[in-house]
C-alpha cells in the first residue's frame, strides 16, 4: 500500500497524515510539493510581513513531523499530471510516481486579473510564504510610502494590517459596495472601515483597478476605474483564491468549480480523494457542495480523507464558512449565512458602533445559520456549535445576545448530548 | 488520563476555582502579588450562575477537539496523555479557537495576543481549580473511577427510595 500526497499546504495534507498513521503505521507515504518549506500555515504570511512571526513560527507542526511520522517529504517538486488508469502521477521532472491512494490537497491559487501593468516590479500576490519573501526583498531594495491591497476581503485586510504595522500608507481598493463584502453585513463592515480609517487606511469601495503605471519597470501609480489616480510603490492583488485544479483538468476526475466529492472525500475516481480549499465538499448551511477555503474544514477534510484511505471509513458531516480575524486590534468573527439572501429570515442584534461592539445572530426556522462578533467575541464557539448541531433555539433564543450568555441559558438534552461519557454534565 | 469532573448538585457558585485557577496561571502565583499584575492573570474555567443554575464549565480536552482543528498556527496540540494544550510562543491571537469551541471555554489574554485555555495545571499534582473547590463540586480522577462513583451513588439512591417506598 503506498499513500501519496499533493501538497504541503499544511491543514488537509497534515491532518490526513495525521490521520493515515493513527491507523496505519508501516505503509509509506510520500508528500509531494512544489514548495520547499515543511509544512507552514499559510495564513501566517501576514503576521510574518508584519514581523510579528519569525520564519522559525511559521511552521504548523515540530520540524521532525514528517521524520516521525516516517512521510518521504519531496519539497520544492511540482507534479504536472494525474493518470487515474495507471495510478500514477508524473513530476516535471518526467519522473512516474506510482500510488495506492492518492489525495488531492493542492488547495487554491490566487487571481491575479489581466490588468495593463501587472508585470511591473512591486506587484505582488498574497498567498504563499514566497510571496511575503518576495514582497520583503522589494521592500529592503526600495523606499516604500505607499502602498495599494486591491481587495477588502479577509486576506487584504491582513495584507494592509501588516502593511499599516511596517508604517506604510495603504489604500484599499474594493470592487463591492463594502470592505469584507462576502462574510459581512454592511454594519460590521462600516465599524471595520472606520476603525481602518482611523488608523490612517484609506479606503476606496466600488472601484477597481483598471491600469498600473510605472517608470524604471517598477510600479508607481494605479489609475482607478473611475480614472482616480493612487500613486503607490508596492501594490497587492488579494482578491481572493480559486481551486488550484490544474493538475486534473482534462482526467477523468471530475471537476466542478473545485475537485468534486462524495462524502468520503474520494473523487469521481476510485481511490483517488480530494481535500481542503480545492475541494468541492458540503456545506451544511447552504446545504450544497461547493468550496470554502478556511482552515477548521481544511485539517478536517484532511483527516476524514486520511481515515477513508487507510480502510477505516469516515464520513464526512459538512461544515460551514466560518473566519475569526483580528484586523489591527478589532476581533472580528463571522460565522455561516450573516446576510440572508431573501425573506424568511430572523435577525437578533446587539449593535453598539460607539463601543465596537456588533453581534447579529441569523435564525431561519428556529436554527441559528449565521452569526457575526466584532469586539465581544467571548463564548462565540457556543453559537457556532449550535449551528454546526442544528439546535432549535426554540425557548431560549432569547437569551442568545445576553451580556452573561453562556452554557447555561441552553436546554438541559443539549448540554448533555454534547458532553461523552456517564455521569459528565455540563 | 485524568480529567476533571463535576458534581453538579454541590456547586455553590462561589467562584472559588476560578481565583484559585487565575492565580496559578500568574507569573507570581500568589493572590496578593497577581492582582497587580499587568496583564492581569486570566482564569480558565466558566462558573456559569444564570437560569437558577451554577454550573461550572471546564475544558473537556475533546478528541477530536475543535479548537485544535480550527489552531491555525499549530499552536495547540494534544501531548502524549491526551491534554489539550497551546503554546503561547506560536500563538498570534486570530481566536480560531474560541470561534470553534462550542462550551465557549476557550478565552484571550489580548494585551499578549495570546488565546488562553486548561492545562490541567501541569505543575500541580491536582489542579488549582479542584483543590480550591470548598464543597468538592469539581473532581480529578480517571473517567472510570469516576462514573463508577456516580453509579454507585445512584444505586444508593434507588435502594434507599426503594427501602423508604417498600
Amino acid at each position: 500500500m503506498k499513500y501519496l500526497i499533493i501538497g504541503n499546504s499544511a491543514a488537509a495534507a497534515v491532518g490526513a497524515i495525521e490521520a493515515i498513521r493513527s491507523q496505519d503505521r508501516t505503509n509509506p507515504i510520500t508528500v509531494i510539493s512544489d514548495e520547499p518549506y515543511l509544512a507552514y500555515s499559510r495564513p501566517l504570511i501576514s503576521y510574518l510581513l508584519a514581523g510579528q512571526v519569525s520564519q522559525e513560527n511559521m511552521f504548523y507542526r515540530e520540524k521532525d513531523f514528517y521524520e516521525n511520522n516516517r512521510v518521504e517529504a519531496r519539497l520544492g517538486e511540482k507534479a504536472i499530471s494525474v493518470d487515474p488508469e495507471s495510478k500514477s502521477i508524473t513530476l516535471e521532472t518526467g519522473e512516474k510516481l506510482f500510488f495506492d491512494k492518492l489525495l488531492l490537497a493542492t488547495g487554491g491559487t490566487p487571481i491575479f486579473p489581466e490588468v495593463e501593468g501587472r508585470d511591473l516590479e512591486g506587484v505582488f500576490t498574497f498567498t504563499r510564504w514566497d510571496d511575503v519573501q518576495k514582497i520583503m526583498e522589494f521592500m529592503a531594495r526600495n523606499r516604500i510610502e505607499k502602498a495599494v491591497v486591491v481587495g477588502g476581503g479577509l486576506i487584504g485586510l491582513k495584507a494592509t494590517e501588516a502593511l499599516v504595522e511596517r508604517g506604510i500608507k495603504v489604500t484599499v481598493v474594493e470592487l463591492a459596495d463594502r470592505i469584507l463584502s462576502i462574510t459581512f453585513d454592511h454594519k460590521a463592515a462600516a465599524m471595520v472601515e472606520g476603525y481602518l480609517k482611523e488608523r490612517g487606511v484609506n479606503i476606496i469601495t466600488d472601484n477597481t483597478v483598471s491600469l498600473i503605471k510605472g517608470d524604471n519597470s517598477k510600479v508607481e501609480k494605479v489609475i482607478l476605474k473611475d480614472q482616480r489616480e493612487v500613486p503607490c510603490q508596492l501594490l497587492i492583488f488579494a482578491i481572493g483564491v480559486q481551486p488550484n485544479v490544474d493538475l486534473v483538468r482534462g482526467t477523468s476526475i471530475r471537476v466542478n468549480r473545485g475537485i468534486v466529492v462524495n462524502k468520503y472525500l474520494e473523487t469521481s475516481v476510485p481511490d483517488i480523494y480530494a481535500a481542503g480549499d480545492v475541494a468541492e465538499a458540503f456545506d451544511l448551511v447552504m446545504g450544497i457542495d461547493r468550496p470554502i477555503p478556511i482552515w477548521p474544514s481544511a485539517y478536517i477534510q484532511g483527516t476524514v480523507a486520511g481515515y477513508n484511505m487507510a480502510g477505516l471509513p469516515r464520513e464526512y458531516g459538512g461544515w460551514f464558512a466560518m473566519n475569526s480575524v483580528d484586523i489591527c486590534g478589532l476581533p472580528t468573527i463571522s460565522v455561516g449565512l450573516t446576510v440572508p439572501p431573501e425573506d424568511g429570515y430572523e435577525i437578533l442584534e446587539d449593535h453598539h458602533p460607539q463601543k465596537l461592539t456588533y453581534r447579529k445572530i441569523v435564525l431561519k426556522d428556529e436554527l441559528v445559520v449565521g452569526a457575526i462578533f466584532i469586539g465581544k467575541i467571548d463564548r462565540a464557539g457556543i453559537i457556532t456549535g449550535l449551528i454546526k448541531d442544528r439546535v432549535k433555539v426554540s425557548g431560549f433564543k432569547q437569551h442568545l445576545l445576553r451580556e452573561d450568555f453562556g452554557l447555561v441559558w441552553l436546554p438541559k438534552e443539549y448540554r448533555k448530548h454534547m458532553v461523552s461519557g456517564v455521569g459528565v454534565e455540563v | 488520563m485524568k480529567e476533571i469532573f463535576v458534581r453538579l448538585n454541590r456547586c455553590t457558585g462561589c467562584h472559588s476555582c476560578q481565583l484559585a485557577c487565575a492565580v496559578e496561571h500568574s507569573a507570581s502565583k500568589s493572590l496578593f502579588a497577581a492582582i497587580t499584575e499587568t496583564p492581569r492573570p486570566r482564569y480558565r474555567l466558566y462558573v456559569e450562575l444564570g437560569n437558577g443554575e451554577k454550573v461550572p464549565l471546564l475544558c473537556r480536552h475533546c478528541d477530536p477537539a475543535p479548537c485544535l482543528e480550527a489552531c491555525m498556527s499549530g499552536a495547540i496540540y494534544r501531548d502524549e496523555r491526551g491534554v489539550v494544550l497551546g503554546r503561547d510562543q506560536s500563538c498570534v491571537g486570530c481566536w480560531n479557537c474560541m470561534m470553534a469551541c462550542p462550551y465557549g471555554v476557550v478565552g484571550w489574554q489580548k494585551e499578549r495576543r495570546i488565546a488562553v485555555k486548561c492545562d490541567l495545571c501541569p505543575d500541580l499534582e491536582v489542579p488549582a481549580c479542584v483543590k480550591a473547590c470548598p464543597t468538592k463540586a469539581l473532581v480529578y480522577a480517571e473517567a472510570e473511577e469516576f462514573t463508577g462513583g456516580v453509579r454507585r451513588a445512584a444505586a444508593g439512591v434507588i435502594a434507599r427510595a426503594a427501602a423508604a417506598g417498600g
